[in-house]
């Protein structure tokens, strides 16, 4: 019996040893692809076990994380949420990140290897650090000034530092608070559902993730093209075009809104924006200079990030002429993000160095010591100095004497320019009312700010909407906040 | 071979008893359990928790009675075994009482506590009652009457989570077939004593194997069709498999004849094919083995297995330490059947391996007081109890870690469920006394003649 008796504990070892085996195999070698297993709720409970770290405007935290006991411990709060969602975005545990909270979540989450105080910590300890804090290079009162001035309107502000790129505001509304689906459950999908079902789009970003015709706005690039290919070498000598303008190859005349336009010289067309004159100066600087033209001012450039994406400029690249001249006045194909306008005159006011945008100012560990710091970089030269000069001059006359006089602050001077896009069928929709402007205080050497406003709605009149009705004065807020200090 | 002969052996022959050193192994044991559970306090409050120095003494107490037992009513036990069992009881208190926190209205460590103290008070009473095990060889017949009432009875009461194993009787529920698996051991071991040699040495020989004849043949098939019915009307395929298997290990262990290894697993193979294809409950639970992510990728999220194999993984080598694993993620059965995970879990594969390594020690006992006795029914029991253990422990381990098709089982002394620590309780007790009997010096002159008859392969 002995010997059976040690057979049938061999057979036992046997089975040991399988279950050793296994044990290794599953805690060793599938370990690493089965924590990796999206469906492995570990990985989002140790994210969410930890306070999240904040986002910073002007050195004060916007954000917050409160405690909820729950096994998601730490959901994300808002101060101000309405007012900061186009630049936070929101930090789900149901639907995931978006905005500065999804570009940086590596630093507010803590994984980012930057955070550890030696390298390979983190991997080392297999433990995470305390969430850093990103500074953004908002300004609340601009941020403050432009929510304000659209009043709840559908509509959007973006405001860059013309010499680094820096974002001052960055405004949509209507806007949301993105606590309401910070956490899990019910209340959250059902605030989720509102959201996204409600026609207003409140979880739209229209500064950076929606485009718009940008209309007599975009006449601004249309000159710089003209003067940078010396098609107009004076911008004050007459041009030599007609009013109304047939479009070439067609029978379809394009009519102006101002008066006096039959060849006006290019700063007049730009002071009471003519249609005429600007479209046949597109046609006549033709589609590939018109292209290069917009290139260097960011259309058609699906890389930009501020870190988030930006939504693509559209200028298209193969047209008729008769859709040249079109495009070359803000209508066609033609689309930009506010962000986009705003660089436009960005690029003007320093001089046609256009600098590369950018939102976050530096992130830091939850100590404050720097992670990483961004700086002004160049993004293109969008035109010559001295177009940039001629253009500065004619953007100011545009406020001194033109449509966009709502802008006009006592003692700065103030370029800017105003759009009305048509849209819809037959142009049936209501207008967009547009204005891009920039400030220089008299004692600076410098443009302290570029912004542009597009308001989309508003049940007022054809006049009303205008751009420099209905959008100038938002600019001109918003500009007023950046000189005081 | 008598009790009085045996009780005064020549004290030059005297074997060292070891009962301090089981005394120090059961504050060790005890130790152990006592900081594990501080340690989930800690991990998860911060502070050590308020009770455990009464959770501490409580164990203590039952450990040292048990231990007392022992000495005074079984002097030659092995020392291990006690000390194994303590410490496998209190860390399965720790790992549900640390699971308990997670589950803030569902409080199963409490009970699990009393139902351990009526484990160690049988426990002290077999020790003390049970003078000598081969008393049982006499009710082996009331034995298995007794155990096919046990897995009967449960068929009339509904179905718990799937599996009709259970008897409620007011707020209380147990698991009869716990109970049956001791008496069905003390049965097998009994009918095999007595029927070994004709079990061996009869029957046509075909080719190389040995078969048996008809006659002998009866039994097998009517274990065979116990358990298969045990899996049909009571879609229990945990202890159906341990049955069939305990009685195969027994069986070749008394009989030494492969043949009836070929036949077990002829038909365990038969009966698991046909009723895994056409048992829709234990169906599932093989579609599970065989695709444990099915479920995720078809968007309904990960099922149990899928759950403990993300648990074990989270382990690792080292664990995240008692009480900061998040096993409970499994659902209903985290603190039962797949208890093993959170000790996977949190004490990672390190941990993992030392209890395995105490249940095959306590295993390699049973089996060593097996060699170490000399009549056939004790030789066969502690094989089939120590059997019971590390069979129960494969099957279930090998379930929860997808080795093999999971059956509902309860991991001895570690999971929740009362019947089950009562009965691994009587189980070590019958070891410690088989082991008693076994290390017992033995005068040498009053043998031969007295003890059963020896096969050839003991000399």
């Amino acid at each position: 019996m002995i010997r059976y008796i040690r057979r049938a504990a061999a057979l036992l070892l046997l089975l040991l040893v399988a279950l050793l085996l296994n044990a290794a195999r599953i805690q060793v070698l599938d370990a690493d692809s089965l924590d990796d297993n999206p469906a492995n709720r570990r990985l989002t409970i140790a994210r969410y076990s930890q306070p999240r770290g904040n986002i910073l405007v002007g050195g004060r935290s916007v954000t917050g994380s409160e405690d909820t006991g729950e096994q998601l411990k730490y959901e994300r709060t808002y101060l101000h949420g309405p007012l900061y969602a186009p630049v936070t975005g929101y930090a789900s545990q149901t639907y995931g990140t978006t905005l500065i909270e999804n570009a940086e979540d590596d630093i507010l989450s803590g994984t980012d290897s930057m955070l550890a105080p030696l390298p390979l910590w983190n991997e080392i300890t297999r433990d995470r650090q305390p969430g850093g804090n990103v500074a953004t290079t908002i300004k609340d009162s601009m941020q403050r000034a432009a929510y304000d001035g659209l009043g709840g309107r559908r509509g959007a502000v973006a405001a860059v530092e013309p010499s680094t790129g820096r974002i001052l505001a960055l405004v949509s509304t209507p806007s949301y608070d993105p606590g309401r689906i910070s956490g899990t459950g019910s209340s959250v999908t059902d605030a989720w559902q509102e959201l996204n079902a409600s026609k207003s789009q409140p979880m739209l970003n229209r500064a950076i993730r929606q485009t718009y015709p940008p209309g007599s706005a975009f006449k601004i690039v249309t000159a710089a093209a003209a003067l940078d290919a010396d098609v107009v070498t004076d911008p004050d000598d007459e041009t030599d075009t007609p009013s109304p303008y047939v479009l070439p190859g067609t029978s379809t005349t394009l009519p102006n809104e101002a008066e006096g336009c039959e060849d006006a010289s290019l700063a007049e067309a730009i002071r009471v924006s003519c249609n005429t004159v600007m479209a046949e100066l597109g046609v006549r600087v033709g589609l590939k200079g018109m292209v290069d033209a917009v290139r260097r001012f960011g259309f058609n450039d699906t890389g930009l990030k501020i870190p988030s994406g930006v939504a693509k400029s559209n200028f298209d690249t193969e047209m008729s002429d008769d859709q040249l001249a079109l495009s070359s006045i803000g209508q066609f194909d033609t689309t930009a993000t506010p962000l986009q306008m705003a660089m436009v005159a960005s690029a003007v006011a320093n001089g046609g160095d256009l600098k590369y945008p950018y939102l976050v100012d530096r992130t830091t560990t939850r100590g404050g010591s720097t992670v990483h710091r961004n700086g002004p970089r160049t993004y293109h030269r969008a035109m010559s100095q001295q177009t940039a000069m001629q253009l500065r001059r004619m953007m100011v006359d545009v406020v001194d004497e033109g449509t966009g006089s709502n802008a006009a602050i006592d003692g700065v001077t103030v370029g800017g320019k105003t759009g009305t896009a048509q849209h819809g069928i037959d142009n049936s929709g209501r207008p967009y009312a547009w204005f891009i402007s920039w400030a220089q205080a008299p004692d600076s050497a410098q443009p302290a700010v570029a912004v542009a406003v597009v308001v989309e709605d508003a049940a007022a009149n054809r006049a009303d909407i205008s751009g420099g009705g209905s959008a100038a004065p938002i600019a001109r807020a918003v500009m007023e906040a950046a000189l005081r200090d | 071979m008598t009790a009085t002969t045996a009780d005064a052996p020549p004290p030059d022959l005297r074997l060292p008893k070891r009962r301090g050193v089981e005394l120090l192994l059961l504050i060790g044991a005890v130790l152990i359990s006592v900081y594990g559970y501080a340690a989930v306090g800690l991990a998860r409050n911060g502070a050590v928790p308020p009770d455990v120095a009464g959770y501490g003494a409580g164990l203590g107490l039952l450990a040292l009675l048990a231990h007392l037992a022992v000495r005074f009513r079984a002097p030659y036990a092995d020392p291990l075994l006690l000390p194994i069992a303590v410490l496998l009881n209190g860390l399965g208190l720790v790992l549900i009482y640390r699971l308990d926190l997670e589950t803030p209205k569902d409080q199963a460590a409490p009970t699990q506590l009393i139902w351990s103290t009526l484990g160690v008070a049988l426990f002290i009473a077999v020790v003390v009652f049970l003078r000598d095990h081969r008393v049982l060889q006499r009710y082996a017949y009331l034995s298995v009457a007794a155990a096919l009432v046990l897995m009967i009875v449960p068929i009339f009461f509904p179905a718990v989570n799937g599996a009709k194993i259970w008897i409620r009787v007011g707020g209380f529920s147990f698991q009869p077939g716990e109970f049956a698996k001791i008496l069905l051991a003390v049965f097998f071991a009994a009918y095999l004593a007595a029927n070994r040699n004709a079990l061996a040495y009869t029957g046509r020989k075909i080719w190389r194997l040995q078969l048996p004849t008809g006659r002998v043949l009866g039994p097998i098939v009517a274990i065979w069709l116990l358990s298969v019915g045990v899996l049909v009307l009571e879609r229990d395929l945990g202890t159906s498999l341990l049955f069939f298997g305990l009685f195969v290990i027994m069986l070749y262990v008394a009989t030494g004849r492969t043949g009836w290894i070929a036949v077990g697993l002829l038909l365990a193979a038969v009966g698991a094919f046909v009723v895994g294809s056409f048992e829709p409950h234990v169906h599932s639970r093989v579609q599970d083995w065989l695709d444990p992510f099915a479920s995720i990728d078809a968007g309904r999220g990960p099922g149990q297995l899928a759950q403990s194999l993300f648990a074990f993984a989270a382990g690792g080598m080292l664990g995240t330490g008692l009480g900061l694993g998040h096993s409970i993620l499994i659902g209903f059965a985290a603190k039962s059947d797949f208890i093993l995970a959170t000790a996977g879990e949190e004490l990672g594969l390190t941990g993992l391996t030392a209890v395995f390594l105490l249940y095959a020690l306590l295993v390699a006992r049973g089996y060593r007081a097996g060699l170490a006795l000399r009549d056939p029914f004790g030789r066969l029991l502690s094989i089939g109890l120590a059997s019971i253990l590390a069979l129960q422990v494969f099957v279930i381990a090998g379930g929860v870690m997808g080795l093999i098709p999971l059956t509902g089982m309860a991991m001895p002394f570690l999971a929740q469920g009362g019947s089950s620590v009562v009965t691994n309780w009587i189980i070590v007790a019958l070891l410690i006394r088989v082991s008693d009997q076994a290390r017992r010096p033995r005068p040498d002159h009053v043998e031969t003649g007295v003890i059963a008859p020896m096969a050839e392969d003991e000399l």
